[in-house]
């Protein structure tokens, strides 16, 4: 597989270049949880019928550089009874789960830092290491409220890893393949093309059309139960759990479970931008297509989901324990199972 | 030396390190947590062998599944039955015992190690090994598959029918 890759077409395969590679999607991630915290600080006003943050800068803007000031200065505490250099540990496994995922996130036709054939597996892979670190976490704060989130964290991720894999599978067995990049290669063209609408293929596809947007429907709703957020946040309840396992957290290290929950967030929704919606294709055939405008458009899906996400946050009420994992073993994976059926069926006929 | 090389003696060095953190360690939750450096370290040695597949499963599987539920029988039996789960030591008779039989153990691997004319071959390196895992799972290992996989439904349905009992 041909790696394309701007920075090493610039410079060349030497040290400096992988460090430049590495580092990109990290300032990436910093400038973007600064835009998603101003995102859910607005749009929550915004459903609430309020104005939200208005004074720090114009229209409130800076609000999210007060959020992180106001963190690094607080003060760090460590409980005296807690487990301390798992405790200490804990964030920074958290943040490399998340931010080991972007190693194979396609940017752009010229950007993704790792383009690997194993790409969506990789994704997988990788995020198993956060569910450990938020046992670390959970576990080492001893704090009940902190074990008991946990628990329901990871209870919650290993459920809802099953429909999600179910539906990347299904996509997998449309596409042939698990590189991003040549997923992305595949939905080119007009928007028809996208996998959330049966992928590349003359009209006989018709049929497949609704499976393949219900296998999107059930991504995107496990991806809200990965990831934590409503309505699938019960690991971090606030009237039941103060907040879940970061309850012992302060300071900088609970600014890393912030950073690493909205890293989150972003992967899952470029994962859903990448297999569903065509990547960095221009939805209208070569109109505003190419290397820039493909970064562009990427990012620009993915804000989209993750808009939604902080939409859903606002609106909806939280599920409960059982609710929840009704929802995921008795709905979703069964109509996950049946949309893979489907695909297959039609991969076969095809 | 180049990146692989310094690469390989990370990794190398990762497994060695927490390998010997989750024998030595005298708690059993440091245990469990260095195995997640361990099992990452052998992964990013398969990465370096080109078998990429197989580095991404060692995720999957030994992290993502088995470390997981390691973790979570050591906290829940230390936290709601009281029983300590603990590593505990030994006594000097076992200690010198294991002392020995290891030390012989690994004299004669490294003398086995040095005196075998390994055969070494340059291997083209492999665009993609998934495509012929699969190829080969269910073509020539077809039985052994499915054969798992029978294993693994049996083993669902007993887990379910033990947990139903009340």
């Amino acid at each position: 597989m041909e790696n394309v890759n701007f920075i090493y077409d610039l410079l060349g395969k030497n040290f400096i270049a992988i460090i430049l590679v590495i580092s990109l999607p990290l300032m990436f991630v910093l400038v973007y949880a600064l835009a998603a915290i101003l995102a859910e600080l607005k749009v929550s006003a915004w459903i609430q019928e309020r104005l939200g943050p208005m004074r720090t800068g114009p229209w409130g803007i800076l609000q999210p550089i007060a959020e992180v000031v106001k963190l690094i200065q607080k003060e760090d505490i460590t409980p005296d009874k807690a487990n301390k250099p798992l405790y200490n540990l804990a964030p920074f496994i958290i943040f490399t789960g998340a931010y080991a995922a972007f190693a194979v996130i396609p940017f752009s036709e010229y950007f993704v830092p790792a383009g690997i054939n194993l790409g969506l597996f990789y994704v997988f892979a990788v995020g198993s290491i956060s569910a450990i670190g938020l046992v670390m976490g959970g576990w080492a704060s001893n704090n009940k409220y902190s074990l008991m989130g946990a628990m329901r964290s990871v209870a919650q991720l290993i459920s809802y890893e099953i429909p999600a894999a179910m539906a990347i599978l299904s996509i997998v067995v449309l596409a042939s393949t698990m590189n991003m990049q040549e997923i992305n290669k595949l939905q080119s063209g007009w928007f028809w093309n996208w996998f959330i609408f049966g992928g590349p293929g003359s009209i006989t596809k018709i049929w497949v059309i609704p499976f393949t947007i219900g296998l999107s429907l059930i991504y995107f709703i496990s991806s809200l139960a990965e990831t934590n957020r409503v309505p699938f946040d019960i690991p971090e309840g606030e009237s039941e759990l103060v907040a879940g396992f970061h309850t012992e957290y302060s300071g900088m290290k609970f600014a890393m479970f912030f950073f690493a929950e909205y890293a989150n967030m972003f992967i899952v929704a470029a994962i859903l931008a990448t297999i569903f919606l065509g990547g960095w294709n221009s939805p209208f055939d070569t109109f505003m297509q190419g290397p820039i405008w493909g970064a562009f458009w990427f990012i620009s899906k993915a804000f989209s989901v993750v808009f939604v996400q902080i939409w859903l946050r606002w609106t909806l009420p939280r599920f409960r324990v059982d609710q929840l994992m009704y929802v995921g073993w008795k709905v979703l994976l069964p109509i996950s199972f049946v949309c893979f059926l489907a695909v297959s069926l039609f991969v076969m006929l095809k | 030396m180049d990146l692989v090389t310094i690469a390989f003696y990370f990794f190398g060095a990762l497994t060695i390190i927490f390998g010997a953190v989750v024998v030595f360690s005298k708690n059993i939750m440091y245990s469990a947590f260095s195995l997640l450096f361990t099992f990452f370290g052998i992964a990013g040695l398969y990465v370096l062998l080109n078998a990429d597949f197989l580095a991404i499963t060692q995720i999957m599987i030994y992290i993502g599944g088995i470390l997981v539920l390691i973790i979570f029988g050591v906290m829940l039996t230390t936290r709601i039955t009281g029983v300590d789960v603990k590593s505990g030591t030994m006594g000097k008779f076992q200690l010198a015992t294991t002392g020995i039989l290891t030390t012989v153990i690994a004299i004669t691997l490294l003398i086995v190690f040095s005196s075998t004319k390994w055969y070494l071959k340059e291997v083209p390196a492999v665009e993609s090994t998934v495509n012929d895992i699969g190829n080969k799972l269910l073509t020539n290992y077809l039985l052994a598959f499915e054969a798992a996989s029978m294993l693994l439904l049996i083993a669902i349905v007993g887990a379910a029918f033990i947990a139903r009992k009340k």
